[in-house]
């Protein structure tokens, strides 16, 4: 048995040496998740926008890299009537398609591209609609596409008008998002003509800065660099994805110099990491929010003092310490201070047990027991939901209020945590899409989302606060979207419908030799800007 | 022998039924819901989901369901994943190989040590070889291995470097999957260096996956070696004065032997669920790690005909067990 | 098992079986060490309450991943260190050691008991109820075991009670083949046949006349159980599947204390160190008893 590991042990040495020679630049990332495919619209994962959306395919519009401004993509420019209703977008010229074996492109990027790659997502009577059977468009409709968008018109072959049926601020972010990225109408053509459209997800052409290679399910995928690419062309060669996704593994790996980059190391491992002189880590922080959501249509948390006192109960530092082992920052806002609108004016509630049981006694809350509801997965926000129950159980404690932790299946956790009639308080999160506060606001408190099928988690719904954020959304003008905000950031402290825990900070560990990677407040991975030294 | 088979094949029949009837109803009541799961942190309105459930064909009834899904099995349609949307035979198709390399590496392991082991550890009943080997057999036979997985890469991967961390192959060797197995791709593609690669990849988790099937085998020989030694016509050849190395080698090994082709044959079972947690320390591409992250996505059309896949092969491994113990020992062909 | 009547079971000879058994038992130094083993496992579970240093769930905030007291940064306060929310390890483990014992005691108990009387009416009648159940048990059997499992606590939701009884559901089949087995075989004998001549009845039969002359292969298989499911609970718990944190159950822990693997090497250590220990403590004792109630092999 040990001559045998001797003898693959040194084989294997030799293979590593010998396998060495660095013809071209190849740039491996060990990614955390398997792409669900290689179609950015029918899917919601990060993962696989890192694996789609970002090297293969551009979009009208792209977030300006490592900012969530808005800046020209595969249109040029655009322009906005009056009313905020039409956008006129003027598309770039000469940007080429990729090719595969199977498929040259004959023409260039032009305007029937782009009604191709909304039709199909928002018109059930495009054939390409269901092009493979159970497909859905989650993301197109969540972001409420179908309502939004009255028509898209062709003008010309360079220029395309949409119409939407009310003024949307944050539309020219939500279109640079994976899922409006613009796929080819010629090679989807194509691939009917051939009868293998399920090729489109499987063998992807875009006009990104790579090309797709290969796919090996659940291990490996290639890509190789865009010759053609429109704009800054990449540095590397080859990008190869290696799917790893325990994080111990991941970080072994990066050691073992299998790979240059991994996404989401272990908390626990970031102080090891920043010893590690072969080792870089980046880090920014995270467009991101997790939070406690009370049951604020039950007593006696319909009250907004005992929410208050329960909220200064809780040792928010504690959490940031154990659980995000300080890789994080204690939240006072729902949404991350990264994000413009942030109001940093608001003072958090202090730590302050005492007052906290004077608080409950005043609101003649006694021998209070609650639920609290801690997710079971691991989410970018929220490190360890458990241990944060755990945390938050003994603080409550000590201020007379006993704590049952319960959890559920993942589904079933979001399914029974958005039941009206909850007991107890959630555990959640959100990772923001496009970087416009509204995404946060809107989407988990106002009235419209503390209805069925909504996020608003805390059933919380104050008229006040959603006026404003209403009145922001159809404001043009940045200041005045800002102080909107603003305000309904003070009512949201006063009314205290969650217990804000944290913003984590996101770590992107690397090889000392990886130069260039740019991190993306979205929580995106791209490697057109990366470089390897020798 | 003919009759035989059929006979072995026609009891099988029933028992498939059953597989598949396990498969689908235990899936179907798991709690939980796909559509839900898509839609994540976002939550979906209650007309959206109803629409969702519907396209996915789940608003049926359960019964009529599970004859939808019986009648397309029998067209060999296995249903598609709704994570991928792709078909889930052409997804276990994708992964078994991985699988199967491991678990055949795992096995022959397991059987080139563990036999020769239990011969010796019978011959030489007693002696410290016979206790030590035993009592590390015992260890691997209660050896958590998921425990055990985790702390080779610390030793193996971590502090000496020796082995690679994860994955099957270097990612600087590229070529395409001809046979789905690595080492014979690897060998295929001609490339310097690819085989001894892979075969690096391949040797931690074998070694994990292997520690279980392993003791169990180095155990079933030995007692089954001392057992046939005991027997009336080993002796009697002893008594003969017959060497010992014939003894053993031709009496006592041939028959020793039958107990123990049923025990590695049996292993099939133990090596799925060890791929299962082998599969998840080491990031092997492989059907048991499919199988987890597919119940916990509660991507049901893969639990369900994964379950069924699975449990169809470890049924036709344990026909083929009963087949050759039928070759070898003729007398069973006749109850 | 001699050919006499049942009647013969009184105390004197069970005493004399019973030296017999120890006899052969205590010859095995393996399975002595284990039977040690186990009863400190369990004297530890009894008094855990007594032996731990800390209260296993006192998160203490100033002393998150504290080493073990002999590394550099170890307090003595905490001999095997704490984990990540500053709980102590030693602590834990004694607690984890109820965990185990109980999860053994009750997946064997109910698959024991599932699988007797299966097996028992399975054998005793035999014809087509012989038929249906030997069908389903086949088909249980032909899913591994761990896999099985692993989709019914997802059917029955994640939590040490439906691990305990998926883990049990998995294991029965065993049992009722082995009872089944024994059964046909003593079915067949005078002694059966003179009770049923006696006017026993069916109830009697099966579980006064039968059952109590099948026990020995029983036995061994539920020790065998018995570490297994030690082994399989911990990997649910491992797998996130089987009891839920704060319990200090020791696959949980494991599973809480992954992603410390290159960090603090003591959270991952400890744990499947008592994991091993136990089992191996509990399979040396089931050889033990295998080759004391076999008498086959105890001649050879």
């Amino acid at each position: 048995m040990k001559m045998i590991t001797r003898m693959l042990v040194a084989a294997s040495a030799l293979a590593m040496t010998s396998a060495m020679p660095a013809l071209a630049k190849t740039f491996v990332y060990c990614s955390e998740a398997s792409p669900e495919g290689f179609d950015p619209a029918p899917y919601t994962a990060g993962g696989t926008f890192d694996a789609s959306a970002h090297p293969i395919y551009n979009r009208l519009t792209e977030f300006k890299k490592g900012t969530t401004e808005v800046e020209p993509g595969l249109a040029e420019s655009w322009e906005v009537s009056e009313d905020g209703t039409e956008y006129t977008f003027h598309l770039r010229k000469g940007v080429k398609w990729q090719s595969n074996e199977k498929f040259t492109p004959t023409r260039d990027f032009n305007a029937d591209d782009v009604i191709f790659s909304y039709d199909r997502q928002g018109n059930a009577e495009n054939p390409w609609h269901q092009y493979i059977p159970g497909i859905t468009y989650e993301y197109y409709t969540s972001m409420a596409m179908p309502d939004l968008i009255k028509s898209i018109e062709k003008i010309d072959d360079y220029t395309v008008k949409f119409t939407l049926n009310t003024p949307e601020a944050p539309f020219l972010a939500n279109i640079a998002m994976p899922f409006a990225s613009i796929v080819s109408k010629e090679y989807a053509d194509a691939l009917d003509a051939a009868g293998t459209r399920e090729d489109l997800n499987n063998m992807p052409i875009g006009t990104g800065p790579f090309k797709f290679v290969a796919y090996q399910k659940d291990a490996v995928i290639r890509y190789t660099k865009n010759p053609d690419y429109w704009g800054t062309a990449p540095i590397i060669d080859d990008l190869v994805f290696a799917i790893t996704p325990d994080a111990a593994v991941r970080l072994q790996k990066l050691k073992a110099g299998e790979c240059h980059l991994m996404p989401y190391p272990a908390p626990a491992d970031i102080e090891g990491i920043k010893a590690d002189a072969s080792l870089k880590l980046d880090e920014q922080a995270g467009l991101n929010v997790g939070y406690l959501a009370y049951n604020t249509t039950m007593p006696p948390f319909d009250n907004p003092k005992v929410r208050k006192a329960l909220n200064m109960a809780i040792n928010k530092q504690a959490i940031v310490d154990a659980v995000f082992q300080g890789a994080a920052e204690p939240a006072k806002n729902p949404i991350p201070p990264t994000m413009w609108s942030y109001n940093d004016a608001i003072v958090d509630d202090a730590y302050d047990p005492e007052a906290a049981k004077a608080m409950l006694a005043e609101a003649g809350v006694t021998d209070l027991s609650m639920k609290i509801w801690a997710m079971p997965v691991q989410r970018p926000y929220m490190p360890n939901a458990k241990r944060t129950a755990e945390l938050m159980q003994e603080d409550l404690s000590k201020v007379g209020v006993k704590v049952e932790i319960v959890s559920y299946e993942w589904g079933e956790y979001l399914a029974k945590s958005m039941e009206p009639g909850r007991d107890g308080a959630v555990i959640l999160g959100w990772t923001g899409d496009n970087g416009d506060p509204d995404n946060f606001l809107s989407v988990l408190l106002s009235c419209d989302s503390a209805g069925d099928g909504g996020a608003n988690r805390a059933f919380w719904c104050n008229e006040d606060f959603s006026k404003l954020l209403k009145d922001a959304k159809i404001t043009a003008d940045p200041a005045e979207r800002t102080a909107l905000y603003e305000q309904a950031q003070v009512i949201f402290k006063d009314q205290a419908p969650w217990f804000t825990i944290a913003h984590s900070t996101q770590y992107v560990p690397m090889s000392a030799k990886v130069s260039g990677f740019v991190m993306s407040p979205l929580g995106d991975f791209t490697f057109e800007t990366v470089d390897i030294a020798e | 022998m003919i009759r035989f088979i059929l006979s072995k094949l026609l009891y099988l029949v029933p028992t498939f039924l059953g597989i598949t009837i396990i498969a689908f109803s235990f899936v179907r009541i798991l709690p939980g819901d796909p559509v839900l799961l898509m839609a994540g942190e976002r939550g979906v309105t209650p007309e959206r989901h109803a629409e969702l459930t519907a396209q996915l064909g789940y608003d049926k009834p359960v019964v009529l369901q599970y004859f939808d899904f019986l009648g397309r099995l029998f067209h060999g349609d296995f249903g598609n994943s709704l994570v991928t949307k792709k078909p889930v035979l052409t997804e276990f198709l994708t992964l078994f190989p991985a699988t199967v390399e491991l678990g055949l590496c795992a096995i022959i392991i397991a059987t080139l040590i563990g036999v020769p082991v239990g011969v010796l550890a019978a011959i030489k009943r007693g002696s410290w070889f016979d206790q030590i080997s035993m009592t590390t057999a015992l260890i691997g036979f209660s050896m958590p291995i998921f425990w055990w997985g985790l702390l080779l890469i610390i030793l193996f991967s971590g502090i000496l470097g020796w082995t690679p961390v994860s994955g099957r192959i270097d990612l600087l060797y590229y070529f395409p999957d001809v046979t789905g197995f690595m080492l014979i791709d690897s060998l295929l593609s001609g490339q310097k260096g690819a085989f001894t690669s892979a075969l690096s990849h391949l040797i931690l988790p074998s070694v994990v996956l292997a520690t279980i099937p392993l003791a169990v085998i180095a155990r079933q020989t030995r007692s089954a070696m001392l057992e046939v030694m005991g027997e009336d016509y080993v002796r009697t050849a002893r008594a003969k004065g017959m060497p010992p190395s014939r003894v053993i080698g031709i009496h006592a090994l041939r028959n020793a032997m039958i107990p123990v082709i049923t025990t590695i044959g049996l292993q099939i079972g133990v090596l799925m669920a060890g791929a299962i947690l082998t599969e998840t320390i080491f990031s092997w591409p492989g059907i048991g790690k499919w199988m987890i992250d597919s119940i916990s996505r509660r991507d049901y059309p893969v639990v369900q005909s994964g379950l069924l896949l699975i449990a169809g092969l470890v049924m036709l491994v344990n026909l083929l067990v009963d087949l050759t113990y039928g070759l070898i020992n003729p007398r069973i062909r006749n109850t | 098992m001699t050919d006499a009547t049942v009647k013969l079971s009184d105390a004197a000879i069970r005493r004399r079986m019973l030296a017999e058994f120890w006899f052969y038992f205590s010859q095995n130094r393996g399975a002595v060490l284990g039977l040690i083993v186990f009863i400190l496992l369990v004297l530890v579970a009894v008094f855990a309450g007594l032996l731990s240093p800390h209260d296993p769930t006192v998160q203490y905030r100033d002393a998150l991943l504290v080493p073990p007291m002999w590394e550099e940064k170890g307090r003595a306060a905490y001999i095997l260190g704490t984990d990540a929310v500053g709980r102590d390890m030693l602590s834990r483990l004694i607690y984890g050691a109820q965990y185990s014992l109980f999860i053994g005691i009750v997946v064997v108990s109910i698959a024991l008991v599932g699988g007797i009387v299966i097996g028992l009416l399975a054998g005793f009648f035999g014809g087509w109820v012989d038929t249906v159940i030997m069908r389903v048990m086949d088909v249980i059997l032909a899913f591994p075991s761990l896999l099985l499992a692993l989709v019914l606590v997802a059917v029955l939701g994640p939590g040490l009670t439906n691990a305990m009884i998926a883990i049990a559901i998995v294991y029965q089949p065993h049992f009722a083949r082995l009872t089944r087995a024994a059964v046909m075989s003593e079915m067949k004998r005078e002694y059966v046949t003179a009770a049923r001549v006696a006017g026993a009845g069916n109830l009697r039969l099966m579980f006064r006349t039968i059952l109590p002359n099948c026990l020995a292969p029983l036995i061994v298989q539920a020790t065998l159980s018995f570490s297994s499911a030690v082994l399989d609970s911990a990997a649910l718990g491992f797998l996130g599947m089987g009891a839920q944190p704060p319990a200090p159950e020791w696959g949980t822990m494991l599973a809480e204390a992954r992603e410390f693997i290159l960090s603090a090497w003591w959270v991952v250590t400890f744990p499947g160190l008592a994991i091993l220990v136990s089992v191996l403590a509990i399979n040396l004792m089931g050889d033990g008893l295998r080759d004391a109630l076999d008498p086959k092999l105890k001649r050879s």
